[in-house]
């Protein structure tokens, strides 16, 4: 370990700068998204010094920490709030800022006519800080108060515009659903907490080599439910499709690159937990892969160009977090995944607002078409996102999904048999939906409303799309030539050097029959919007329609959990005005009686003052002699 | 032939100097001209205290020690009492220098031709300097002394100038002057229970110190009737002060008629000191017979906690509001003298310290809240404070989260060990009753927030007046204590915690 007094830059930038934006109001008006934009960079400088520092040093002395206070200390409960930048956390540290500071950027523009543009870039910037504390905590406790502050900033960038009450509401749902995961994040502190004493990751791992199976895997479900809330997984995905309402960037930076990737983080932080738990290992893979398919299916029914990304959000999230049950061997891959779909889908989400911007804020691909025309360069940058998404070697997702795809054949029996299908028939239905997207929007004829008059849009925001362009065609080449990243990763998440030395079905087989299945995708979206209709046609299949409606996850919630619950708290609110209102009456009443007594006593003559104290004494005699009696 | 004992004056330099202080006060009145008192007297006294917190740092730093032929006993916790009086005298120095809080002349008859004329001229009552210095003086010696005369001494030094203090409001003067005749009164009385009790002890014991009546209780040669009832009427004399049901009730007239800038030094630094010389009485002297006194102080404890909470609920006046408030608090700090613990002393000076410079900060907010006629305490009145002035109402409902003990603020980590150390000595039922009555309080804690900021107001006659800058600083510095304790408590109960002891 190497001990750093640098790490604290990373969150103290950010937070300095949200909380003076926020402090400064107004008056910041006219320089608050520069300066933002500016720290958000340094930040980033900040982590590519760290990082080749890091890459500088050898073995236990890659990992920094750094202990900024002693934050707790009751008793034999001792939390330091401390740093800890490792292989692992270097390159969210890297993902963040880098993709944050494109997002700053593009965000000027993006957000020019807004007149609360400042207020904007210090919620990006509270949520850089955050994010950046989630990953650099050392322990659960510091983690938590990262991912509670993620939460906030989420919760507030999604009803950034709250004047519109559904954008509010949206706010508000992604609120609920994440408190129920970190209830998850708690309830699991809590017991690694009873059961190892501590809660900093080195003291939990040291603890788990020897802790029962059920303590394991009770801390390591209730993880997986907090990855579930945050990672919009199964069965708490249902806000991420809402939490659209956020400006575009925003919907690209934490609802696509980032935040919603803090699941996979837990999941692979904790690696000493489900490697030692299989049920918890088994239970992360059912979530993954019931997920990828959900996410999936909703996106090829969808109209609104943001929510079917946002469901290939979810679909894709849905493969790292597969990936991360696949033991020792799947962190790298689902790691590596999570990087290029950093790229490819902030670019494809950039590249909707780009599209959204030129066409006075519409989202109905329905009223798209032969957009590539008048706007060339988001259109060859949104295809190469496309490309990558769909794993087209040598394009980014190639290498990170067919690792994953390869992994989960061969994890083994019947098992990987049906992984293995279910993530190449993740992989056939993404092909689809993409393409549909692609379609509807850059190809076939012009569906416009009359007022539309689409254009490119500025420098400002086609740059950072050019960079994460450039992302998207090379890093997955780049992290996985000599195995680059599984190496780098290796004394973190799988310390033991575990590999599959033999495969189910050789590697090439694997791609071919992948690319086989995508190829089929793009055909059947290819033939089947030829001619796109205006309005939406209702004489479609069941699964169409399910797929409309989110296959159903929000009148679930509602039949399930919110109108039992209406029920619950109706009767309990009668039971509150009856019973504990009613005793509180039945109190209030006897204390009224007393305090009138306690009036008449308190009636301001000293001689009764002295009465009551002789009265005291002689009531402590007497008590005292009976006692001693 | 009589040698002069030694009184190892290094140690009892803290208090001299508070006295020196208070004597050139004296004579400041007596011979500087009128103009120039109020800021004579107040560079004066700051720089006693200042220059005794000092001498008193000096002395920590070169070991305690008993002192004046074992009639003081300059431990741990003493000092860190002495400390904590000294901050307090500080800061409420800074609010009594607002001289707009006070008679003009207090011999006058209120609402005579004289006053009037007092008023007029624009005369000023500079004597609450010297009459606080007295006070502190007597404060700092109550909790070191060691002997039941050295107690009564110390314990009238303190009393007799607050006696004169409590009847120098500049408003409401028939008030004033009723509460000051009422404490002095009732305050005699309990001071003759006080020393009863001692006479008692002494006819039990055969000695006037507290470590002669431990060996005496230990060798079992009394009679025990004088033990039992001299511990009872020393407890009365004690109880009384510290404000315990039921030898409270001269507490809410007192708090409400008192100045309130006086009200606020008294609440928090004579509850420091006569808690201190409880603990030591308790600690020290009688925790060989705790088995006849533990059942009636825990009942005492549990009794002050639940009257206190209860009749806070239905006051319709601030300052009696806190009154009751500090009752209750009290009684939680008994809960501290039945554990009989390392923690519980520990707690009980963290606890001491944080309600105290809590105290002093809302009465100090209480003096600047005024409408055309002066201070306003009805609560009433104070509905929408926080549309009006928002700073001065969150400041406010900062100290009232302190005293509710809500996470975050000093208060409640000076509950949460306090009551942690009672159940740590096996005291279940009192940590009960102390989180139930502090649920209780917390009802009228928030019931006064909500008033602040969530009730529109329906009248616009009162309004806060620009503090002095000193009033100012006092509230500041009052409010930053009370955060930083909260937020990392650890700064001053690591200190707490090695003062956690006392010297035979």
């Amino acid at each position: 370990m190497t001990i750093s007094t640098n790490l604290v830059y990373f969150i103290a930038l950010p937070l300095f700068s949200s909380g003076l934006l926020l402090l400064l109001g107004r008056k910041a008006d006219k320089w608050g998204h520069i300066f933002a934009t500016l720290v958000s960079a340094s930040v980033f400088i900040i982590g590519v010094i760290e990082f080749f520092a890091m890459q500088s040093r050898e073995g236990e002395a890659r990992a920094a920490t750094q202990k900024l206070f002693e934050w707790i200390s009751v008793g034999s409960f001792q939390v330091d709030a401390g740093l800890l930048l490792d292989q692992l956390s270097i390159c969210f540290v890297l993902l963040i800022s880098g993709v944050g500071t494109l997002i700053h950027i593009y965000s000027i523009a993006y957000m020019s006519h807004d007149r609360d543009r400042r207020r904007f870039f210090a919620y990006l910037n509270l949520f850089i800080a955050a994010m950046l504390l989630l990953v650099l905590g050392d322990s659960y406790l510091n983690l938590y108060v990262g991912w509670e502050g993620v939460g906030l900033a989420s919760y507030l960038l999604i009803g950034f515009w709250n004047e519109k009450p559904a954008y509010a509401a949206a706010a508000k749902k992604a609120f609920v659903a994440n408190r129920v995961g970190d209830v998850g994040l708690s309830l699991a502190i809590m017991i690694a907490f009873t059961q190892f004493g501590t809660v900093t990751f080195a003291g939990v791992k040291e603890g788990a080599s020897g802790a029962s199976a059920g303590a394991l895997t009770a801390i390591g479900a209730m993880l997986l439910l907090a990855a579930a809330g945050k990672s919009a997984q199964f069965p708490l995905q249902s806000w991420l499709g809402d939490a659209m309402a956020g400006p575009t960037p925003v919907s690209a930076l934490i609802h696509a690159a980032t935040m919603v990737t803090a699941g996979v983080y837990l999941i692979t932080r904790s690696n000493f937990i489900f490697d030692a738990s299989p049920t918890a290992q088994l239970m992360v893979v059912i979530v993954g892969a019931i997920t990828l398919l959900f996410g999936a299916l909703i996106g090829t029914a969808k109209d609104d160009i943001k929510k079917a990304l946002a469901a290939s959000t979810m679909s894709q999230i849905g493969y790292m977090i597969l990936a991360t049950g696949l033991g020792p061997i799947g962190y790298a891959f689902a790691i590596m995944h999570l990087i290029t779909h950093g790229f490819f889908k902030a670019g494809l989400f950039l590249g909707a607002g780009s599209v959204m911007h030129g066409m006075n804020d519409e989202v109905n691909m329905r009223r798209y078409g032969a957009l590539r025309k008048v706007m060339p360069i988001t259109a060859a940058t949104f295809g190469l996102g496309y490309l990558a998404i769909l794993g087209v070697p040598p394009f980014a997702g190639f290498y990170s999904k067919d690792k994953i795809i390869e992994t989960a054949f061969d994890s083994g029996g019947i098992q990987g048999i049906l992984l293995g299908i279910i993530t190449l028939l993740g992989a056939g239905i993404t092909a689809f939906y993409m393409t549909r997207v692609m379609v509807l929007t850059f190809t076939g004829t012009k569906r416009w409303d009359e007022k539309a008059r689409p254009h490119e849009s500025p420098f400002l925001m086609w740059a950072p799309m050019a960079a994460l362009a450039v992302g998207s065609v090379a890093s997955g080449f780049l992290l996985n030539s000599g195995s680059a990243l599984v190496n780098w990763l290796q004394p973190v998440v799988n310390e033991n050097q575990e590999y599959h030395s033999e495969h189910l079905l050789p590697p090439i087989v694997v791609s071919i029959m992948a690319l086989t299945v995508v190829a089929i995708g793009v055909a059947i979206a290819v033939i089947k919007y030829r001619t796109v209709p205006v309005v939406a046609p209702e004489n479609v299949l069941g699964i169409t329609k399910a797929a409309r409606k989110d296959l159903y996850q929000d009148s679930f919630n509602e039949a399930i959990f919110m109108r039992p619950g209406q029920k619950l708290t109706a009767g309990l609110v009668n039971t509150d005005y009856k019973v504990v209102d009613g005793l509180v009456r039945l109190v209030g009443w006897v204390v009224q009686i007393s305090a009138s007594n306690l009036r008449n006593i308190q009636n301001g003559y000293v001689r009764s003052y002295a009465l009551i104290m002789v009265l005291g004494v002689i009531a402590l005699i007497a008590a005292v002699w009976m006692v001693t009696l | 032939m009589l040698s002069a004992p030694n009184l190892d004056y290094e140690l009892l330099a803290p208090i001299m100097i508070i006295l020196g202080g208070a004597l050139i006060g004296v004579l400041i009145e007596a011979f500087a001209k009128p103009a120039w008192r109020a800021r004579l007297q107040l560079v004066i006294s700051l720089a006693a205290i200042v220059i005794s917190f000092n001498q008193l740092v000096r002395v920590r730093n070169d070991g305690s020690s008993i002192a004046a032929v074992t009639s003081v006993s300059v431990d741990g916790a003493g000092m860190f009492l002495q400390g904590a009086i000294l901050i307090f005298a500080f800061l409420g120095i800074l609010v009594i220098a607002d001289q707009d809080n006070f008679a003009p002349q207090a011999s006058a008859l209120p609402g005579s031709a004289e006053e009037a004329a007092a008023i007029q001229a624009g005369k000023q009552q500079t004597e609450v300097f010297p009459l606080t210095m007295f006070a502190v003086a007597g404060m700092m010696l109550f909790p070191v002394a060691t002997d039941y005369i050295t107690l009564f001494v110390a314990l009238e030094v303190l009393s007799l100038p607050l006696y004169l203090m409590a009847g120098l409001s500049r408003r409401r003067r028939l008030l004033s002057q009723e509460a000051a005749l009422k404490y002095f009164l009732l305050g005699a009385y309990s001071s003759a229970f006080f020393l009863f009790g001692a006479a008692l002890l002494y006819g039990y014991s055969g000695t006037i110190s507290l470590n002669g009546l431990t060996d005496a209780i230990r060798g079992n040669t009394g009679n025990d009737v004088f033990l039992l009832l001299g511990i009872i009427f020393l407890s009365v004399g004690l109880l009384f002060k510290v404000g315990a049901v039921p030898f409270h009730s001269w507490k809410p007239d007192v708090y409400q008629g008192a100045p309130t800038p006086i009200t606020g030094f008294m609440a928090a630094a004579t509850k420091a000191a006569a808690f201190g010389a409880t603990l030591r009485i308790f600690y020290l002297g009688l925790d060989a017979a705790q088995t006849s006194w533990k059942p009636f102080i825990a009942v005492i404890s549990v009794i002050t906690m639940i009257v206190g909470s209860l009749a806070a609920i239905s006051q319709r006046d601030m300052k009696r509001m806190l009154a009751y408030s500090s009752i209750a608090h009290a009684g939680f700090v008994l809960t501290a003298i039945v554990s009989l613990s390392e923690n519980a002393l520990s707690a009980s000076l963290f606890y001491l310290f944080a309600y105290g410079v809590a105290t002093i900060g809302a009465f100090a907010i209480i003096t600047i809240v005024r409408d055309s006629a002066g201070e306003v305490s009805d609560v009433n009145r104070w509905i929408g404070l926080g549309k009006k002035s928002p700073l001065v109402a969150s400041v406010f409902s900062l100290f009232l989260l302190s005293f509710a003990g809500i996470p975050l603020t000093s208060g409640f980590v000076g509950k949460f060990s306090i009551f942690s150390a009672a159940y740590e000595s096996g005291n279940i039922m009192l940590v009960v009753v102390g989180v139930l009555s502090s649920a209780i309080a917390v009802f009228f804690y928030l019931r006064v927030i909500l008033m602040l900021f969530f009730t529109d107001a329906t009248n616009d006659s009162i309004s806060v007046v620009i503090p002095s800058i000193l009033t100012r600083i006092s509230i500041s510095i009052s409010a930053i204590f009370t955060i930083i304790l909260g937020i990392a408590p650890s700064l001053l109960f690591d200190i707490a915690q090695d003062f956690a002891y006392f010297l035979r």
